[in-house]
């Protein structure tokens, strides 16, 4: 027990040490586990035949599933009542996916509807309702051959 | 929304459903009547499709709401209010009220909700007031209302999305959520047994931070704190059959209370935990699919699955057929009740160029990896569309339930 503890400890230290960013999309897959203490969740992995898919379920009910591929997360996706911290999941790619977001708040069609961010770089869906949330996030360049963006999920 | 259900209870609502059903069979097909719509009573309040205070708004159905100071005589009629049976509780923007209204203060301070939609957040003080529509009232509800400036956005809410703070970036004046959930957030409250999503913050000056929620003192669908008609409401509107510049229907509340608001031959459409069904379509079944009048379009799949283009170009989030296309989905309850959808989309581009509000079968898609779908505001036309809130008892089981 005591040892346990002692390990968490030092996982903890560790991932405050090491993580200004806690970069998911695009970032190492080694990042996965520092997501795992930061959502307080259980983590299963699982291989597919070119990737690999580690899902963290948190206490909150919130499912986040990061797909990697040569030691980089190149997709996510998540479903729950309430969402994720988009920075915490998007990392790197979070500015460009904000700057688009409220631009599209700007000049898109008014009304209430279903999110689509499509940048070259960057593909981000999210729908649902306060309650239940879902959606899915990817980098095009960085899928491996075979995968599609619909395995994303 | 989480609900608290026991098996019983569904048991309970499944017999009762295969009751409805039988008897549903015995009236005969109800898909091409038209739906008669309730005006008078002291529990209806007049409710339009337009433009919304902007003046663009693509089908936004709307009901004014008279909030007062609790107790007192101070008050204000709020116009153009979005009306949401996707989300639950009363928002309004601060920048148009002209009363105040008292902050709700726990132990740590003054209380802060974000509440994450999809197209953004709202941030504001939780406050207190009496809430009159139509005409009924509800006492002491806690409402948020919508000010960036008043406390500061914690980071975790303003990276949820774009701020939705004023008459432009809202669209309405508020929303007033009258979904299947009393509280709006019940994984919030200390003894959920669920991890709290950090939803309620107290924010002295030393700055906000997260706290539970007890689900008395949280932002609720006033419908639910009516003394009477307070199981659920019915959003009636007519059918359209091309774009119009405006539409009137009634939003009637209570679900077999009075002798306005019967659920006739309404089939019970169950719900999951998250007040989702599973609609069916094409012979896939697609789980977490929901009815929201929030939503302006019918939202799903994508066009690979559908085969129907989206419009490219800045409204890449409808459809744009090059013909109207007629399409056959059928709605399944979690626990009970199902039964067929007819519904048609157009072209979204040759419909947003007319100087009209009100949209029949404007979609669009939900995704590459979305499999469900949302049945927005074009559902309601042309049907009555009962929402049994949850844990309230109704003729047609205990709620959360949707109807139709």
């Amino acid at each position: 027990m005591k040892k346990n503890c002692l390990v968490t400890g030092v996982l903890t230290v560790f991932a405050l040490i090491s993580l200004p960013a806690f970069a998911v999309l695009g970032g190492s897959e080694a990042s996965v586990q520092t997501d795992q203490i930061q959502l307080k969740a259980s983590l299963r992995s699982t291989q597919a035949q070119t990737y690999t898919v580690h899902e963290l379920r948190a206490a909150t009910g919130l499912v986040v599933r990061e797909y990697a591929a040569g030691g980089t997360v190149f997709g996510v996706a998540w479903e729950g009542a309430w969402p994720p911290d988009m920075q915490q999941l998007l990392g790197s790619y979070f500015d460009q996916y904000m700057q688009e977001r409220k631009q599209q708040a700007r000049n898109g069609p008014p009304g209430r509807r279903p999110v689509h961010v499509e940048l070259p770089g960057l593909v981000v869906n999210i729908a649902g309702h306060p309650g239940w949330f879902r959606g899915q996030a990817f980098v095009p360049s960085m899928l491996p051959s075979g995968v599609a963006a619909k395995d994303i999920r | 929304m989480s609900y608290r259900r026991n098996f019983l209870l569904s048991i309970a609502a499944t017999v009762f459903t295969g009751i409805l059903i039988t008897s549903v069979g015995c009236g005969g097909g109800s898909s091409a009547k038209s739906n008669s719509i309730v005006t008078s009573g002291g529990n209806v309040a007049q409710i339009s499709v337009n433009g919304g205070p902007n003046g663009n708004y693509a089908n936004g159905v709307f009901v004014s709401v008279t909030v007062c100071a609790p107790s007192t005589s101070t008050c204000q009629t709020i116009p153009n209010v979005l009306v949401d049976t996707g989300s639950s509780g009363l928002r309004i923007l601060s920048s148009v009220m002209t009363i105040s209204l008292p902050q709700q203060t726990g132990s740590s301070g003054p209380v802060v909700e974000c509440l994450p939609f999809i197209s953004g957040y709202t941030w504001g003080p939780v406050q207190t007031a009496d809430v009159q529509i139509g005409g009924e009232k509800a006492s002491a509800v806690p409402i948020q209302t919508i000010n960036e400036t008043a406390f500061p956005v914690p980071t975790a809410c303003s990276n949820q999305g774009p701020a939705m703070d004023s008459v432009q970036t809202l669209g309405t004046n508020g929303i007033l959520g009258i979904g299947l959930a009393g509280p709006d957030c019940f994984a919030c409250s200390p003894n959920s047994g669920l991890g709290n999503p950090n939803l309620y913050y107290a924010c002295p000056t030393s700055g906000c931070q997260p706290i539970t929620q007890t689900l008395t003192n949280q932002v609720q669908n006033p419908v639910a704190l009516f003394p009477t008609d307070n199981n659920g409401v019915i959003v009636e509107l007519p059918s359209l059959s091309s774009p119009a510049p405006s539409l009137i229907g009634s939003l009637v509340f209570g679900i077999g209370t009075q002798s306005n608001n019967a659920l006739h031959g309404a089939t019970v459409y169950t719900v999951d935990q998250f007040g989702n069904f599973t609609t069916s379509y094409n012979g896939k079944s697609y789980s977490g699919s929901f009815i929201d009048s929030g939503s302006n379009g019918y939202f799903f799949l994508n066009s690979a699955l559908t085969g129907i283009p989206d419009c490219g170009g800045s409204s890449n989030s409808f459809y744009c057929p090059a013909s109207s296309d007629n399409l056959t989905a059928m709605n399944q309850g979690a626990s009970g009740g199902s039964g067929t959808v007819n519904f048609s989309v157009t072209n979204a581009d040759s419909m947003f160029n007319s100087n009209n509000f009100a949209f029949p079968n404007l979609a669009g898609p939900v995704g590459t990896s979305a499999d469900y779908f949302d049945w927005g505001l074009p559902f309601f036309f042309g049907r009555n569309v009962y929402v049994a809130i949850d844990g309230q008892s109704t003729p047609g089981g205990s709620g959360p339930f949707w109807a139709y």
